[in-house]
């Protein structure tokens, strides 16, 4: 199809052309112009919100710049610090659990679910629709609406009451641990789906006779499931992987909100971002030092990215 | 009601259904569970914001409706935090955003798809390589530059960075290269230049995706966090999330006010998808993947 398009295309061309040669050569000289007066604004923004300030934190990283003063070249020493930061470990932590934690569930709960939303015939536009919802408001509402959820005197905690699950309230928003728990709960329950819209996409390409094949075969649902669906939806599943890594690694908001912009009891539920966003802002700035923190997080993203793209291709060539 | 009486023609569907499928009840108990899951904590800030203040707040069991519905909490918050104010703030931003991203990206996305011409693939390189840099790790960065082009405290400063995604650019190119390339041909041979073909050619045959990106840049800028957060100090140039961030610390103490608050911020976006939600699925679907 697209050759012979090209074909008709190049015939056309060629019985255009003679008899307007000499415009054709102003033509060439405006084709050079407008390209770039077409990129203009776009490239402006992006060379310049984008990879200028990438340029910049590569530089700022190794000086003890602060947000008054420009700083001196410092060498690593920003780098030795952040080990000996324990609020840089503890940030450290928090983020690589969250994204050990939060990526399995992404890439799973949302696949079972599209495949239930997909067999639910006329229901399943109110079923995406209504679990969509939490995915476009933004994480402050969200984390609002969970803090009220999860308070003392919240409604997750009269259910537990209620059913003598408890017997004092669960401090879900004070004590370390659960904080970080319940902010990875909230974060699965904003992103499921968002997940699993995509899934429902992936779902729709499996071809149908697989499992007119496997009802043949006598296989139940959950062999079906493991099966069929899965095997059909392994690439999509990949993208999911690197897309929730890369965003459960870079949390902020659900964290911010739920703790009360504190982190936590000393600092203890500090994010990656969070520690960035903390050092790198307000008049005390050691912006060398968050510049060195970013690109850190810029590497073990860049990692993630990596390490999955490495894994699609080792899959593609067993 | 007091004598009901089985109706045949009621009953023996339903046994039948029930025979066929016996997984489907399965399924659709599972999926009310979800959907409960996702949207109840929603009804339940409803429910807490219209509780009177005498109502008591933490009962066993959980009481949904209210025994003494006030709307006395909405005009508290409208009184206490200006949310009039913060909304036109956020919908100034959002409404900056659209017409960048549509604007910048549609054009560049032409020039990147349709046009031959040298350095294209350094152009199209730029937008893969910021597409790579995640916003955090250029934040303190971004925020020097914002600083020292005195943009600090601005809406400007806040919708700058977001200004033209190089997402957005990357998904237009794809969106103007996949269009048959003889409608391009033929305005050629009639004489038309590149805006003339831009305009009333290739534009026209790309506009779902234009609104897809409309859809996803106002939503990006709209629920945007962290980035507001740090540029604005001035109360007045809150935009809405974070001004409804004070709301935890303002009213920590009565969720019934924290509840009204997420409710009047909620309405606009939820009216918002419910009215372009098919956009939103399309723009999923088609790979355009929110931040």
């Amino acid at each position: 199809m697209t050759l012979s398009a090209d074909r008709g295309v190049s015939l056309r061309r060629g019985g255009a052309r003679p008899p307007r040669r000499s415009e054709a050569g102003l033509a060439t000289h405006r084709w050079f112009v407008t390209p770039w007066l077409f990129l203009l604004p776009a490239l402006t923004v992006i060379v310049l919100m984008v990879i200028v300030p990438f340029v910049n934190t590569l530089g700022l990283a190794f000086t003890d710049s602060t947000l008054l003063r420009e700083g001196e070249f410092v060498g690593l020493d920003n780098f030795r610090r952040m080990f000996d930061d324990e609020r840089f470990t503890t940030a450290l932590l928090n983020s690589t659990l969250y994204t050990v934690c939060v990526v399995p569930c992404m890439m799973i709960l949302p696949l079972i679910l599209a495949a239930l939303v997909s067999g639910a015939g006329r229901l399943a536009g109110f079923f995406r629709t209504t679990m969509y919802l939490p995915v476009v408001m933004s994480s402050v509402v969200v984390g609002l609406i969970w803090t009220n959820m999860l308070d003392k005197r919240g409604l997750v905690n009269e259910l537990f009451g209620t059913l003598h699950m408890v017997a004092e309230p669960v401090p879900f928003l004070s004590d370390r641990w659960l904080l970080l728990f319940s902010a990875m709960f909230v974060t699965v329950w904003t992103g499921l789906g968002y997940y699993m819209v995509i899934y429902l996409a992936a779902l729709a390409n499996i071809d149908r006779s697989l499992y007119d094949a496997a009802a043949v075969d006598g296989a139940g649902v959950v062999r079906t499931f493991l099966n069929v669906t899965v095997p059909g939806v392994r690439s999509t599943m990949a993208l999911i992987s690197v897309l929730s890594s890369v965003a459960a690694f870079r949390v902020f908001g659900e964290v911010y909100v739920l703790t009360g912009g504190t982190g936590g009891i000393g600092g203890g539920d500090l994010t990656m971002t969070m520690l960035i966003q903390r050092e790198g802002t307000g008049l005390q700035a050691r912006t060398g030092y968050a510049g060195a923190i970013s690109l850190f997080m810029f590497v073990i993203l860049g990692g993630l990215l990596l390490a999955q793209l490495a894994m699609q291709r080792k899959q593609r060539t067993p | 009601m007091a004598h009901p009486r089985p109706d045949p023609r009621t009953v023996a569907p339903a046994v039948r259904r029930r025979g066929a499928h016996p997984g489907s009840v399965l399924r659709y108990i599972i999926l009310t569970g979800m959907a409960v899951l996702l949207a109840g904590p929603l009804v339940w800030q409803l429910s807490l914001s219209l509780k009177g203040a005498g109502e008591p707040l933490y009962t066993q069991p959980p009481k949904l409706i209210p025994e003494h519905p006030t709307l006395e909490h909405f005009s508290e918050v409208l009184h206490r935090i200006p949310v009039g104010h913060y909304l036109l703030n956020s919908l100034t931003v959002a409404a900056m955003a659209v017409v960048g991203n549509v604007v910048g990206a549609t054009c560049a996305g032409y020039a990147l798809g349709k046009l031959r011409f040298r350095g294209r693939g350094a152009a199209a390189m730029i937008c893969v390589a910021a597409l790579l840099v995640p916003s955090e790790t250029v934040l303190i960065s971004q925020f020097l530059l914002i600083r020292s082009a005195g943009l600090v405290n601005t809406l400007f400063g806040v919708v700058v960075p977001t200004l033209v995604a190089a997402l957005n650019v990357l998904l237009m190119r794809n969106a103007f290269s996949n269009l048959p390339q003889e409608f391009e041909e033929a305005a050629i041979v009639d004489g038309a230049n590149a805006w003339q073909r831009f305009i009333r050619v290739s534009v026209p045959q790309v506009k779902g995706v234009i609104t897809v990106v409309a859809i996803f840049a106002f939503v990006g800028s709209w629920n945007d966090f962290l980035w507001p957060l740090i540029t604005l100090s001035d109360e007045d140039k809150y935009t809405l999330t974070v001004g409804l961030n004070r709301l935890r610390g303002t009213f920590y103490d009565d969720p019934r006010l924290i509840a009204a608050g997420t409710i009047i911020a909620l309405v606009p976006i939820v009216i918002f998808f419910a009215l372009l939600q098919r956009y939103f699925f399309r723009g999923l679907e088609s790979g355009g993947l929110k931040g």
